[in-house]
């Protein structure tokens, strides 16, 4: 009788986490299906590469030219990588070797603030500090690729600090105490030893910064300016597919709506892209 | 004639309230192996980090005395990494650097300044030949180091080592990761050695001790019981408590 139902009682158990798994699973697999079947009827229609390679957005005249946002999203992620990497890495080596003890936990429980802070609260930030420095300072209206490379390099920060800091900090000690042993400095057992041993996961932790670069969206309209043309400098607007799918979701129809589906379906594969090299280090790191 | 390479006087350490050393006064012969025996906790592997002060890693960690090497007091003027050149040392756990075994060998010359490839190439075959790896390695020497057994590992350690040519090499248990046959080679490899290094070796083996070492120091709660030749130690122990732990009634 007993042994019956603790059958039945780890039945339903595994049933119940079997059922969380699934949510998970379903909800990825329902937002494929409908990214994807809506956006490829957009390309149908539109045709592939008028819709990827197309340089003109005007949905009024029914053209539907997504490269500039492509151009877009990567170059604010590439501006705010190259900002956000160095500064997020040099700020784990700080964390892990050379920040004080007591000013560790605050150092870096502010560090991970950042990344609770909402999107939006970045954006008026951008909006209220760095749009008018850069306009008051160099020949920009301000709203530009530079405001909007800044403000993610600085929405990136706590991805990268926390990834990289805690796989600094996996690093095996023999490692550092071997090179001190052999009558190396600090610096040098640091740099020379210790970081390349974390260097695959240092490389993830900006990998998954470029996710969530690309990714972002609120912050991003609001500094970016949002004109859909490649830009020429950094000092020029740029609209990110991101920004593209928001702006104009809203009040599209028809075609227009479905050019927005597609341009989300392009931003998927990018995401992918990105997941996929994500664990291919993560792999290559692990064996 | 002998000739004391490090002189230990009036030794204490602390780790915070923990009184891990207790007046230690012992010198250190060139060119002879040292073995320090005794239990767990006795304090064997904290005289030997004192010698190159890895020590100074553990927080909360104090010593008074006077440490000398050649004369020269290592706790005072001594540049800690130019110590760290003279006094070399092999861990317990083999560790070497994730990179080729040409690199782990060159990195210690690197770091001393040496940058042409011919004097590396040179001092990489000679530290595997010091070492006795130079057949095993020498095919592989762009290969990773990961990929080597415990035994080659710890054999690359040692050879990392003698690569910055210390004076002294501190071996803290260098067999106890590793199986029998490679603990045999590590043996025969640390006796070649002494003709070039003062070696001074921490073991949990007391065969090992007995077989590899010219004197042996036998600690016992952070206190020196005993110290004297190794043939001496083993059969005519003039401390009863050297006694009892060499025929194994405890530790």
């Amino acid at each position: 009788m007993s042994k019956y139902n603790k059958k039945i009682r780890e039945g339903i158990v595994s049933v119940a986490f079997l059922i969380s798994a699934l949510v998970s699973v379903a909800a990825v697999i329902l937002i494929s299906i409908f990214i994807f079947a809506n956006g490829f009827s957009a390309i149908g229609k539109i045709g592939f590469v008028d819709f990827i390679f197309g340089q003109t957005w005007k949905p009024a005249n029914n053209q539907f030219g997504i490269f500039p946002m492509i151009i877009g999203s990567i170059y604010v992620t590439l501006g705010a990588v190259l900002i956000g990497a160095p500064i997020g890495v040099m700020t784990a080596i700080y964390l892990a070797e050379y920040c004080p003890k007591k000013f560790y936990s605050v150092f870096s429980g502010l560090v991970n603030l950042m990344a609770g802070i909402p999107s939006v609260l970045y954006g008026f930030f951008g909006l209220v500090v760095l749009v008018p420095l850069i306009r008051n300072n160099l020949d920009s209206q301000g709203m530009s690729l530079l405001a909007a490379s800044v403000l993610l390099g600085i929405m990136i920060l706590p991805t990268i600090v926390a990834i990289s800091q805690a796989s600094l900090k996996a690093v095996d000690p023999g490692y550092y105490e071997g090179s001190l042993a052999l009558g190396a400095t600090h610096e040098r057992s640091i740099f020379a030893v210790k970081l390349r041993a974390a260097r695959s996961g240092i490389f993830s932790a900006v990998i998954l910064g470029v996710g969530r670069a690309i990714g972002e969206t609120m912050a991003v309209i609001m500094v970016a300016g949002n004109q859909a043309i490649i830009p020429k400098s950094v000092l020029d607007g740029v609209r990110t597919m991101t920004g593209n799918i928001v702006i104009e979701m809203g009040y599209a129809t028809d075609l227009h709506r479905q050019a927005l589906l597609a341009t989300a379906a392009v931003l998927f594969v990018f995401i992918l892209i990105v997941n996929l090299t994500f664990s291919l280090v993560l792999r290559r790191s692990l064996n | 004639m002998a000739n004391n390479k490090i002189t230990i006087k009036d030794t204490e350490l602390y780790y915070s309230d923990f009184h891990a050393l207790k007046n230690i006064n012992m010198d250190i012969v060139e060119n002879e192996i040292t073995a320090f025996i005794g239990p767990s906790g006795c304090g064997k592997s904290t005289l030997l980090k004192s010698l190159n002060r890895m020590n100074d890693l553990v927080e909360g960690c104090k010593i008074t005395g006077d440490i000398r090497l050649d004369g020269e007091d290592i706790y005072g003027d001594m540049d800690i990494n130019m110590l760290r050149k003279r006094v070399g040392m092999v861990f317990q756990r083999p560790n070497p650097f994730p990179m080729s075994v040409y690199d782990n060998i060159a990195y210690g010359p690197r770091t001393h300044g040496i940058k042409s490839r011919i004097a590396l190439d040179e001092i990489v075959e000679n530290s595997l030949r010091g070492a006795a790896a130079w057949d095993d390695f020498k095919d592989r020497l762009k290969q990773s180091a990961l990929g080597l057994s415990g035994g080659q590992q710890q054999r690359l350690c040692i050879a990392r080592a003698i690569a910055v040519e210390p004076e002294v090499l501190l071996m803290d248990e260098p067999t106890s990761a590793l199986d029998p046959i490679s603990t045999g080679k590590i043996e025969e490899l640390v006796q070649e050695l002494k003709d070039k290094y003062t070696v001074v070796i921490v073991t949990h083996n007391m065969q090992q001790a007995a077989r590899i070492s010219d004197v042996t120091a036998f600690f016992l709660l952070g206190e020196l019981i005993e110290k004297g030749k190794t043939d001496q130690i083993f059969s005519v122990p003039q401390d009863k408590r050297t006694e009892d732990y060499i025929t194994g009634r405890f530790g």
